[in-house]
């Protein structure tokens, strides 16, 4: 008895000696569950199962993961439940700008100081759309005929992403647009598809299948340069071949909407390396960069100060613009 | 008939030994998930979902929408057997399964049904076979105010054809409109009715809701009238299993009445849950023993089934063509679609011929592969309600209170589910009906969406409601049901024989 407890004790102590110095700090013990701040079947929830697929393939890590869905009130809820589980480093919270966003518009029980910033992973763009029989050809001649005052632009969600850039396009272009909010990007295409709609932001992958079945076209991307060359979407044209706005004379530089991936608070800066390390591998395999091209974004990594500073920045723009519209909650 | 050609071609792909194989799994799994309590179809399909990234397209579509098919027959078994709805749209199917269960006829419940369900789901295949293009050009025609109207006749029906006092309904329907308020509202962005509760941000899901309403609800009531502590005498009798087929003909006009419900609700996006309550609603007001509904009528049963299923499958049509998920598990299959390198939209039915038409073709074969094996099972499930009551109730409280938790693994869920029982409770000891209450709680939200998005486009005028034949057709025939009831007791009143299409007509007229 004594001498097989003697030997257990030095196995366990040879086996620690062995792995400790070869691994990161700290490794996950148990399962990991991913929330993904969306209902199923969105951007973000499909980057959470992306990057779930990836590691269990890869096997860059022996514990298995789970993703679930948290997507209520517009994605609070999966936050309010990472600020809940406080200290837990197996919840890893998958969101976008809303986690910064969303605090200052509506009376949400969060802030984004509740939760450990890991990573910006992807970023998705923002173009403008019009109907495919829609007269005008270019932004500028959009801007001209929007001055009647009549033009409804819809977008997903209210005080979010979408109705920001509208805002923005209202006051670079001198123009005034009835804003009209829908549940998700990919009815507000179909309601564009309809007539319902004079236009929309929508992500390129929101509209990609709309764009190829001859429904609507981008008049121009918010970036500072083109989207890079791919495959062609229709016969004739790819996302390369859309104009910046800016171009245009639409004069908005740059909207982006990034994929952010974060920890609950008050996990040790071990845990918190783990990840981003994690995340790391994931954007070096193969099927990451299928999953980019397939869902037309832009491959971005951003982390620690980086990351920060790029949070800092849309913070004091967003402010600006929900300031000026009377939408910050006291 | 280019289409029946590329259908042939779609039954090439689909009846091969490997998708048939991966038919039977889907729909076995989904009849698992659709029992097991708290689970359901988008759960099942969600948790299958990272199996199927490395098959082919075509082949996952089949395992994936195989399982849901399974998961929708599922459902409607603890909806019969236990008044547990597992989806919203089987809802309807407890206001006559469930008695006809506990009158000791569960196999006929059961039996009838699935036949009527697979009916359905045959009409609405058929109608997406012939009818694709056509059929995404009328969805796109739905703008807000169409689906206002569209939520709106729904609503109406309610209030013109349910049976309880018109009042009552409108009160039940109220209290719905309020809880689904709950949460974010989507067109102002802000906090609605949390009562500082932060978990509450979520609002308040389906599940929880009927869960208790039904479930718990029930049982309260069994437990003081004493439900007899009696189980239910059922023979595993596998002839009343095709007896109870073989009668479905016999109520031919429910079936096409209710099958041409569900196709339309399907493909004008008012969905598989407001078809299955209209199509009850119609029903009762029609049938010829309407007034014995809610006491276990095969006309009950029929009604209901029929329309979800052909609702629910037309309405993958939208999915496929459109981009636009007519359910959860819906959404979650066009996640996959996006993650196999498929884009929903108009240029799937040009790209993706092979994909397209090995899914349709596989839904007929699927239906026919899911309902046999549903109909196989009957006599195992109708068993279960041989279990005492003294056995049965206690395992009701565990399915509820797991269900309630595994929606999103919160105790306030659970504790809400409970409070929800004690509201179904009351409901039935004061005659109010429940089924408006939950209708309002699961698209209520839409349709004050879409009423406000009308709104905004408008500029305020309610001329929109009015502005083309399509939307002024749903809201004339809303405001003509919501004024039967009123009509009829005027002219009940007045003891006289009044024309109440007459009447109705003029009292349009002063509220336009």
């Amino acid at each position: 008895m004594g001498r097989t407890s003697t030997f257990l004790l030095s196995a366990a102590a040879t086996v620690l000696a062995g792995t400790m110095p070869a691994l990161s700090a700290w490794q996950p013990q148990k399962p990991i569950e991913f929330v993904a701040t969306a209902g199923p079947g969105g951007g973000t929830d499909n980057l959470a199962r992306a990057v779930q697929n990836i590691i269990t393939k890869h096997k860059l890590t022996e514990q298995p993961i789970v993703v679930v869905n948290k997507g209520g009130g517009s994605g609070a809820e999966g936050y309010v439940y990472g600020k809940a589980s406080s200290g837990d480093p197996y919840k890893v919270i998958f969101g976008t700008s809303n986690a910064w966003q969303q605090p200052l518009v509506s009376k949400v029980a969060f802030n984004y100081t509740d939760l450990t910033p890991i990573a910006a992973m992807a970023q998705d763009e923002f173009l403008l759309w019009v109907k495919q029989d829609a007269p005008y050809k270019n932004a500028g001649d959009y801007l001209k005929a929007a001055a009647s005052g009549e033009f409804k632009m819809g977008g997903a969600q209210s005080k979010d992403t979408d109705e920001v850039l509208t805002r923005m396009i209202e006051k670079a272009g001198k123009v005034k647009l009835t804003y009209i909010p829908f549940k998700s990007g990919a009815e507000t295409a179909v309601q564009l598809a309809g007539g319902h709609l004079d236009s929309h932001v929508n992500n390129p992958s929101e509209s990609l299948g709309q764009w190829r079945g001859g429904t609507q076209r981008p008049l121009c991307v918010f970036s500072p340069k083109r989207l890079p060359q791919g495959p062609k979407v229709t016969a004739s044209e790819g996302w390369s071949d859309v104009p910046t706005c800016i171009e245009q004379g639409l004069d908005i530089k740059q909207y982006e909407q990034p994929r952010t991936v974060w920890l609950p608070g008050k996990v040790t800066p071990d845990q918190a390396a783990f990840y981003v390390d994690l995340m790391k591998k994931v954007q070096a395999t193969p099927e990451w960069k299928d999953y980019i091209e397939k869902t037309s974004q832009v491959d971005t990594f951003l982390t620690g100060a980086e990351f920060d500073k790029f949070i800092k920045e849309d913070l004091e723009h967003v402010k600006q613009v929900a300031g000026e519209q009377g939408w910050l909650v006291k | 008939m280019d289409n029946l050609g590329e259908l042939l071609h779609g039954f090439s792909i689909a009846v091969t030994v490997p998708h048939l194989v991966l038919m039977v799994v889907g729909v076995l799994l989904g009849i698992l998930v659709g029992v097991l309590p708290g689970l359901g179809a988008p759960n099942g399909v969600s948790l299958l979902l990272p199996l199927t990234f490395g098959m082919q397209p075509v082949s996952a579509i089949i395992l994936l929408s195989s399982m849901y098919w399974g998961a929708l027959f599922g459902g409607s078994v603890t909806s019969i057997l236990f008044n547990i709805p597992g989806e919203p749209s089987s809802v309807a199917t407890t206001f006559d399964g469930y008695p006809m269960a506990r009158d000791g006829r569960p196999t006929t419940a059961l039996a009838t049904a699935f036949g009527s369900a697979a009916f359905g789901a045959l009409v609405g295949v058929i109608l997406i076979t012939f009818l694709a293009s056509w059929v995404a050009q009328v969805a796109l025609a739905f703008g807000p105010a169409e689906y206002f109207a569209v939520y709106f006749l729904a609503f109406a029906s309610f209030v013109g054809m349910g049976g309880a006092a018109p009042i009552k309904t409108v009160v039940a329907l109220a209290i719905g409109f309020a809880i689904a308020a709950i949460g974010i509202d989507t067109v102002s962005g802000s906090v609605r009715l949390t009562m500082g509760v932060d978990e509450l941000v979520k609002g308040v899901s389906f599940v929880v809701a009927v869960m208790g309403l039904f479930g718990i609800g029930e049982l309260l009531v069994a437990v003081e009238e004493e439900f007899h502590a009696r189980a239910v005498s059922s023979k595993i009798d596998w002839a009343e299993v095709f007896r109870a087929v073989g009668r479905l003909p016999r109520h031919g006009v429910a079936l096409l009445r209710s099958a041409a419900i569900g196709c339309w609700m399907g493909i004008t996006p008012g969905g598989p849950t407001a078809a299955s309550f209209m199509s009850y609603g119609i029903a009762r007001r029609f049938s010829r023993r309407g007034r014995y509904f809610g006491t276990g009528e095969v006309e009950g049963i029929i009604s209901p089934e029929t329309a979800d299923h052909a609702a629910g499958t037309s309405a993958l049509l939208p999915m496929l063509s459109l981009g636009i998920p007519g359910s959860a598990t819906a959404a979650v299959m066009m996640g996959g679609l996006m993650i196999w390198g498929l884009n929903p939209g108009p240029m799937l039915f040009v790209d993706q011929k092979d994909f397209v038409w090995g899914l349709i073709a596989s839904m007929y074969v699927g239906n026919i592969v899911a309902v046999a094996l549903v109909l196989l099972t009957v006599p195992v499930f109708a068993a279960l309600m041989r279990i005492p009551f003294v056995v049965i109730a206690p395992l009701i409280v565990i399915i509820c209170v797991v269900g309630a938790y595994s929606v999103s693994n919160s105790y306030l869920d659970v504790v809400m589910m409970l409070g929800f029982g004690v509201i179904g409770y009351l409901f039935k000891k004061l005659f109010y009906p429940l089924a408006p209450l939950v209708l309002a709680i699961v698209i209520g939200d839409k349709a004050e969406d879409a009423f406000r998005q009308s709104m905004l486009m408008s500029k305020g005028s309610l001329g929109i409601f009015f502005a083309n034949k399509l939307v002024t057709c749903l809201i004339v025939a809303g405001i003509a049901l919501l004024l039967l009831p009123l009509v009829l007791q005027l002219a009940r009143l007045w003891r006289k024989p009044a024309v109440p299409a007459a009447d109705t007509t003029a009292q349009e007229k002063v509220i336009i």
